[in-house]
């Protein structure tokens, strides 16, 4: 039942690590990144969810119905900002990269000497 | 190595790892078992025991609270890592041609920014003060607040001539209000710890639930979170923006 | 599971191999920030408004701005 959003979630790591290796440009290596980091944001929803339960708010809703499991939803909750800002961080590398070697290509960074 | 060598052993690994992704990801219970032991507790007891209806918050900033905690600080850490980074990069040159524009005339933003950005800047002011202050009743919180007063910020550097205008930044105050949001989450763990003996204790009045004034340190927890996450963020977009990137496009 | 939620993992997967696939950073920018978006709609099909909020919010507004920026920022220093 749940096999779909899983197998999406590991899809979505494989492609995610392709594009980091692959890629020729940083700035598209940390977007790439952040859809790696999209895989575990899916398969947490995707542990935590059940079938026919409801969001785990309970201001209208009775504090007896099903609901999915809020515990893994504030993991994934503080866990997409902090990522944010990590990639921000990366982008930050990036530019100051592009200042010392004069470019953002990862494959010719290692060849130069700073 | 080769990019054909390093490609080819990646498929190889891929092949290898998502073989050990089904392997693992099939052991996961479906959609139809049952709720683990700790959710089904949190799930059923975090109203009654809190106050706030919103249980996944009741989750990150009461019974958690350690782990939002931690993850507040590497949010804190990678800002200012960032903010340092970049302070680095801006180099005499810059500094030269950015004199030799102020020097020719002030760069002005566009009139469609100036005359929309402040309306926007209040709407997403209000939005986002609104979802800070109630996370613990609806969807929302600190983190999700925090960024949307970000953009308010950026909308009121942007559409303003505080940029363009002078070269200082108000690069000090971001980051006072990031420190303060930081060391205020952290000071109402140590009030936890001075008042009721435990590090994160909820040790405010609980109030009534869906009350705006209920689940006790719930609301400040929000708040401070809200101005770090806030402070965070604009700070990297106020070092990322300069007058060099408005200038250049920016007379109409 | 019902038609939403097929449909936004479908449309999830898609996504993200658009945003890897798209060499051009700036292009990419506009694929990143649609793809935020059909998370956060997965997400909220998923029964997470919180995460939803989180996700459309840092996604499609915050990532796409500081890449945009930063980008000019390299582009800049030629």
């Amino acid at each position: 039942m749940s096999a779909p959003a899983l197998v999406v979630a590991a899809w979505l790591l494989l492609v995610g690590l392709y594009g980091v290796v692959t890629s020729r440009n940083l700035v598209h290596l940390v977007l790439c990144l952040g859809v790696a980091q999209a895989s575990t944001y899916v398969l947490l929803l995707a542990v935590g969810y059940r079938q026919g339960a409801q969001a785990p708010i309970f201001s209208d809703i009775p504090t007896s119905a099903p609901v999915v499991d809020p515990v893994v939803q504030a993991l994934t909750l503080t866990d997409v900002v902090v990522e944010a800002t990590v990639s921000a961080l990366l982008l930050a590398l990036a530019v100051q990269t592009r200042k010392r070697f004069g470019t953002v290509d990862p494959d010719e960074i290692g060849e130069l000497h700073g | 190595m080769t990019r054909r060598v390093r490609l080819a052993l990646f498929l190889a690994s891929a092949v290898g790892l998502a073989v050990v992704l089904g392997f693992a990801l099939a052991g996961l219970p479906g959609f139809d078992a049952d709720l683990g032991r700790y959710a089904s507790f949190v799930a059923s007891h975090a109203v009654s025991q809190r106050r706030g209806t919103n249980s996944v918050v009741d989750v990150a900033f009461d019974y958690r609270a350690i782990d939002t905690l931690a993850e507040e600080l590497m949010i804190f850490v990678a800002a200012v890592g960032a903010a340092v980074l970049l302070a680095h990069a801006r180099d005499e040159s810059d500094e030269g041609q950015a004199a030799d524009l102020e020097a020719l005339r002030a760069p002005s933003t566009s009139d469609l920014l100036r005359t929309f950005g402040p309306g926007l800047a209040a709407v997403a002011i209000v939005l986002g003060v609104y979802i800070v202050t109630h996370g613990h009743l609806s969807p929302g919180g600190g983190f999700q607040g925090g960024v949307i007063l970000s953009t308010a910020l950026v909308l009121v550097f942007v559409a303003g001539r505080t940029l363009a205008a002078a070269r200082t930044r108000p690069l000090a105050p971001l980051e006072v209000a990031e420190a303060v949001g930081a060391a205020g989450f952290a000071l109402i763990g140590l009030g936890g710890l001075v008042f009721a003996s435990v590090f994160f204790e909820n040790f405010l009045p609980l109030g009534t639930k869906g009350s705006l004034l209920s689940a006790g340190t719930i609301p400040l927890s929000n708040v401070a979170v809200g101005i770090e996450v806030a402070g965070a963020f604009a700070l990297v977009f106020a070092e990322l923006v300069d007058q060099m990137v408005l200038g250049r496009g920016g007379d109409t | 599971m019902i038609a939403v939620q097929w449909t936004a993992l479908a449309l999830t997967a898609l996504a993200g191999t658009v945003v890897v696939l798209i060499r051009e950073p700036r292009r990419q920018t506009v694929a990143s920030g649609v793809f935020g978006l059909v998370l956060g709609l997965l997400f909220f099909a998923f029964q997470a408004p919180d995460v939803a909020l989180s996700e459309i919010v840092v996604g499609s507004v915050a990532l796409p701005a500081m890449v945009l920026l930063a980008l000019a920022k390299i582009e800049r220093s030629e």
